[in-house]
């Protein structure tokens, strides 16, 4: 596999130091600390609740943290609005409930933020659209709704959808687990093509195949803490800490 | 095992479940149950609805210009027609009832450009209807310049009046109702309180003390040089009362949208207006379309309850030309009539609002 074509540069693109988060009185982040270098793979998991979808929404401020530092490309996420436009332009994002907009054609899902967020003219955005619909191979479906579209279909059409923004980070959060099996291989194997292209990406996921494939790092969490962070032949082979042990033979196992 | 991989023919359906025989027995005898109530209703139509139309249209009278020729026993449609421009034009002088005609002619054409899906510029012809129109009607109804004799706001009425209260209360609520419902949701504390404040006392209040209020009790606290016209202080509270209600129907829209649209535009970097402006509310509104379209049908009539600050619209105008000794006794064509005008315009918006629901409908299991 191509893990070592896949060039990891020493740029930092993301930074995470002391983050802390409470929802009410409950501590979801504890002192989260993790550097992504430009380039890097990471895959995150962990058991249900442990906080991994609120640290990558913390990346891109669908939540606020409210401790520690968080700079996403050179910028320090702060409550300025300005910081947090110019990063969420920078970073795309992919949802397990994919989020289309169901009154937009998928074209129309595609050209809205590099129309309205990049003031990219309309005819430059919509070849760029339909560049990155031949890349996830469904350009022929660029003027059905996504209502009319499966799920695996919809789930693509979304990560063209942020692709077009031409992000230097891309986060996905269980982008597969709201899919039928059949399903999950076509959005995996986007996935697998876009990390081989060199984008920066950070994906919440339990495909522990996809993790083996492309990760470079992965890192799990548990009770919102980073338990255990290696990279996948050490992580899967030979895990340190109890809790991944017992995390992994429980998933590796169904 | 059983295979069976032969395609069996599209065979027509058996013909006493389609054709009219079928239907009725589908739909009106399926049951006995239905079958009683089918034979009862059919018998209130017809005991109700002949003598109706044997008194509307068969034995009606409709030429003429007094009550003498009205001589066959059914309804008396001179009345009406004898009436008429008193009806239409309120008190506006004849000679520039031309004014009246054009505008409405022109109003005509934009809606039927903009409901018309072929039209070129749509959305230009929406904005001109929107934003210039408003101002020509206001200068060819009032005059005073381009050199149109200045027609005062006390001699408009009659349907002109209707109408120009319901387009006025329409285009207006709905912009004010959306910042209403916006700002209730808002973040901002005071946006919030002051939203929310000024929805529940609107709708709190009856229209009927609001146009009271603004008719007869402002003009004693306010000071004598604001000395607003009393059809603009009618529109002003026409408008601030529904709003209020429409605030509250555009806000349920809001609610039914999911977490995740949001989540999806604010990932894209969207700033919260072209959000709002090009996910939200687009999705929002066409939700609660029957909901806005009801709020109008409202407003419509609510605009008759003008009567009791003393201006005369459609209602007002047929009831006070029912006070004419000459006409004593033809309250029912009189209100037959205003009830069939109100019903035109009303059914008309609760038809094209079926119509946009079914345009706008993109697709089953677009809702997550
Ligand atoms: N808006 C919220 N308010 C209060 N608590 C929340 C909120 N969102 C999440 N939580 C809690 O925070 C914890 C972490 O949630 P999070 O969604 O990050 O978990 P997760 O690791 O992504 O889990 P899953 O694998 O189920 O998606 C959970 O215990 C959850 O109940
Ligand atoms: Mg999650």
């Amino acid at each position: 596999m191509s893990t070592d074509s896949m060039s990891v540069s020493d740029q930092v693109m993301i930074e995470l130091k002391n983050v802390n988060k409470w929802y009410g009185d409950f501590h979801v982040l504890k002192d989260i600390n993790l550097t992504v270098n430009k380039g890097e793979r990471i895959v995150i998991c962990g058991p249900s609740g442990s906080g991994k979808s609120t640290m990558i929404r913390c990346l891109n401020r669908l939540e606020e943290h409210q401790s520690g530092d968080i700079i996403v490309s050179g910028t320090t996420l702060t409550n300025d609005l300005k910081h947090i436009e110019t990063i969420r332009r920078e970073v795309g994002m992919v949802f397990q409930h994919f989020n289309l907009f169901p009154h937009l054609t998928v074209l129309e899902n595609c050209c809205l933020a590099p129309i309205w967020v990049r003031k990219t003219p309309r005819k430059e955005a919509e070849a760029t659209a339909m560049k990155y619909l031949e890349r996830v191979k469904i350009p022929e479906q660029a003027h059905k709704y996504p209502g009319q579209l499966s799920g695996g279909q919809q789930q693509r059409v979304a990560i063209a959808r942020s692709l077009c923004m031409n992000p230097e980070v891309m986060l996905f959060d269980e982008p597969t687990s709201a899919l039928d099996p059949e399903m999950i291989k076509e959005v995996l194997d986007v996935m697998i093509e876009l990390a081989q292209e060199g984008i920066t990406m950070l994906c919440v996921t339990h495909e522990m195949g996809f993790a083996k494939t492309v990760a470079n790092r992965v890192i799990f969490m548990d009770g919102g803490q980073i338990i255990e962070e290696n990279e996948p032949q050490e992580f899967f082979n030979n895990p340190q800490s109890d809790r991944t042990k017992l995390f992994l033979s429980q998933i590796l196992n169904h | 095992m059983i295979i069976n991989d032969k395609k069996l023919p599209d065979l027509p359906p058996p013909t006493s479940t389609s054709g009219p025989i079928g239907w009725l027995r589908n739909n009106l005898f399926d049951t006995p149950l239905n079958s009683i109530l089918t034979l009862v209703i059919g018998y209130l139509l017809v005991t109700n609805l002949v003598p109706l139309i044997q008194w509307a249209f068969i034995d009606a009278d409709w030429i003429g210009d007094s009550r003498d020729a009205c001589t066959s026993g059914g309804a008396c449609w001179v009345f009406v027609s004898v009436r008429l421009n008193q009806f239409l034009y309120g008190f506006y002088p004849e000679s520039e009832y031309w004014r009246i005609n054009t505008l409405f002619v022109l109003l005509g054409l934009l809606l039927a450009g903009m409901i018309y899906e072929k039209t070129p510029k749509r959305g230009w012809i929406a904005l001109f209807t929107l934003v210039v129109f408003p101002v020509i009607a206001y200068f060819m109804l009032h005059g005073g310049s381009f050199g149109l004799p200045v027609v005062e706001t006390h001699k408009w009425g009659g349907l002109t009046l209707t109408l120009v209260l319901a387009l006025v209360g329409i285009v207006a609520s709905l912009p004010i109702g959306v910042m209403l419902a916006l700002g209730r949701r808002s973040h901002m504390p005071i946006v919030r309180s002051f939203c929310t404040i000024f929805i529940e006392v609107w709708r709190g209040v009856p229209l009927i003390t609001i146009l009271f209020m603004a008719s007869v009790m402002l003009p004693l606290f306010a000071p004598e040089e604001i000395d607003l016209d009393k059809l603009v202080r009618a529109l002003i509270g026409i408008t601030l009362f529904q709003s209020a209600y429409m605030a509250e129907v555009i806000r349920a829209g809001l609610q039914a949208i999911p977490k995740g649209q949001y989540e999806a535009a604010d990932a894209m970097g969207l700033s919260y207006w072209k959000k709002m402006g090009l996910i939200i509310l687009p999705q929002a509104l066409k939700i609660v379309i029957p909901g806005i379209v009801n709020t109008f049908i409202a407003l419509f009539k609510d605009t008759s309850l003008v009567l009791i600050i003393g201006l005369f619209d459609l209602l007002a105008i047929v009831q006070s030309a029912l006070a004419d000794p000459k006409w004593l006794g033809y309250s029912t064509e009189g209100y037959v009539f205003v009830a069939f005008v109100f019903w035109v315009f009303c059914f008309a918006m609760s038809r094209y609002s079926q119509y946009l629901e079914r345009k706008l409908h993109t697709g089953h299991g677009a809702r997550q």
